[in-house]
């Protein structure tokens, strides 16, 4: 077929989290630009495989952006060149004949990696348990509208809610910072009155959870917000800030 | 540990150490500023002098000023601390990082910044602050016409230990106002005589714009305030005042007295 490209892919291989890794060099050929970046991988896994070498491992799950597996460095950038997508819907029409394509893993020490460009993302699901949530008993369905929340903040909180968990904020961030992540998992609660009993216990342990797992701070470069396949705002990180001073320097609880 | 020793070594409440000292410098900046415009009048020093005797003999002002120093080490330290947390956050690099294409150089380069404005403070009190304070300066005496102020007349008086750092006498019979001062406007004079020591003071001066233009508008951000009713103006101050007024302001001093001077 025409119009087929042939690329030149440095992948990073490694063992697993104690090993040394090291780029290794693959060539794609008669790669369609209408294939996604994970299908291109997959052709390049089948013809390691049939050669009998260990494929490529790398996470993906939906293939259609709403899970948040997937994840990949791509030429330096988290989900590669594209802005507002993750990398199942990054199509190789991004890229051009010939081109060279460093693939990574994300790079955090709290994202140790688990196998070349899979790595563990159970931080966040930790930060998540320590204060993610509301408490509510079990029953009835409340009825509908019963408690009026404007449409200005339902977006708003809706917009925050829209994070995936991939963690390319961290990935791109210098700092390796997740406060991005751990502020739209905040603010999505903060915002709506379901989520103000616990709204400074929450914020305070999130936190809390978020440095003991050794993420970076943040320096407000915008990186995370430039790179999110969700487009969540670092205005998420003010409101947070904002509401752990409340909670630690003014308020009267704990 | 107390509840507000835990709140200052969280990540979030180090930030905020670096937003609350980084603004008061700022504030700092703006006064110092507007004092050492004075530089500009053509008096031979003599509101310039009388203006830093002000400055170092004013109780409010020596408190702040102690609040200024304190602020300045705080600032560096507690960025020094976070950037060691920062580098452990990420102990493999990246091969390839394209941060270009995702932030502001300016927001990168703030340690690399700040380090040129540590250098610089640090060579500018030894310069300045150092040499008013320990050194045996010279003093001005200026005979100002009590008719006309503006015309003065100076004269160089040698140093003496017993004499005050500024005094000011009337003499009605011979028309005049006698004000000694410690002559701290002949250093800065002296010292921007030297081409490197100017270029060196405008390279300091394009750092302070490029840390501020981030700086500024970033505390605002670490301390929670972006309501988008003045985020508009918090980022036109940025820019604007820290990021070109006052930088441009500051350097120009140097130049002009390498110039005219």
């Amino acid at each position: 077929m025409s119009g087929n490209m042939n690329l030149t892919l440095k992948v990073w291989r490694q063992k697993n989290a104690e090993s040394q890794g090291k780029f290794v060099t693959y060539k794609a050929e008669q790669v369609s630009p209408d294939m996604s970046f994970l299908e291109m991988l997959d052709v390049v896994n089948e013809g390691l495989i049939k050669k009998g070498e260990d494929p490529i491992h790398f996470d993906h799950d939906c293939r259609e952006g709403i899970c948040g597996a997937c994840s990949l460095h791509i030429n330096g950038r988290p989900h590669g060149p594209k802005h507002g997508i993750t990398t199942c819907q990054l199509h190789m029409r991004s890229f051009n004949d010939n081109e060279i394509v460093v693939i990574e893993p994300w790079r955090a020490s709290a994202f140790p990696v688990i196998r070349d460009l899979a790595v563990d993302r159970t931080s966040f699901d930790r930060i998540q348990a320590a204060g993610g949530f509301i408490s509510v008993n079990t029953g009835g369905v409340p009825d509908a509208n019963s408690i009026p929340i404007p449409k200005v903040v339902a977006d708003e909180a809706f917009n925050s809610a829209t994070c995936i968990g991939c963690g390319a904020c961290v990935a791109a961030c210098k700092n390796a910072s997740a406060m991005l992540f751990v502020s739209a998992k905040v603010s999505q609660m903060a915002l709506l009155p379901q989520g103000q009993p616990e709204r400074y216990r929450r914020v305070q342990a999130m936190v809390a959870q978020m440095d003991a797992e050794g993420f970076g701070s943040c320096t407000n470069t915008g990186a995370c917000e430039a790179e999110c396949p969700k487009e969540i705002s670092i205005t998420n990180i003010a409101r947070m800030n904002r509401d752990y001073f409340n909670a630690t320097l003014i308020k009267n609880e704990e | 540990m107390s509840n507000f020793a835990k709140t200052f070594s969280s990540s979030l409440g180090k930030k905020l150490v670096m937003a609350l000292t980084g603004i008061f410098l700022c504030t700092f900046l703006i006064v110092h500023l507007v004092g050492n415009l004075q530089l500009f009048k053509d008096d031979a020093g003599q509101a310039f002098n009388a203006y830093a005797y002000f400055m170092t003999h004013f109780t409010p002002i020596k408190v702040v000023s102690y609040l200024l120093y304190a602020s300045i080490i705080v600032h560096a330290l507690y960025a020094l601390m976070i950037t060691a947390g920062n580098k452990k956050a990420r102990p493999v690099a990246y091969a390839m990082q394209a941060g270009n294409q995702n932030s502001a150089w300016t927001s990168r380069n703030m340690g690399i910044l700040g380090t040129i404005l540590l250098i610089f403070i640090v060579v500018h009190m030894g310069d300045f602050w150092w040499k008013y304070h320990n050194a045996e300066l010279p003093y001005a005496k200026y005979e100002i016409s009590l008719d006309n102020p503006n015309d003065i007349q100076v004269s160089e008086v040698p140093y003496d230990a017993n004499r005050l750092v500024h005094s000011e006498v009337v003499d009605i019979q011979a028309g005049k106002k006698i004000v000694i001062s410690k002559d701290l406007y002949k250093v800065v004079q002296n010292a921007f005589q030297t081409w490197w020591y100017v270029a060196l003071y405008v390279i300091a001066m394009a750092a302070l714009a490029f840390h501020l233009i981030h700086g500024f508008k970033s505390a605002f951000q670490t301390i929670g305030w972006n309501n988008n009713r003045y985020l508009p103006l918090v980022r036109f101050i940025s820019v604007w005042i820290f990021g070109l007024l006052v930088p441009i302001a500051f350097a120009a001093m140097p130049v002009y007295f390498f110039l005219f001077k």
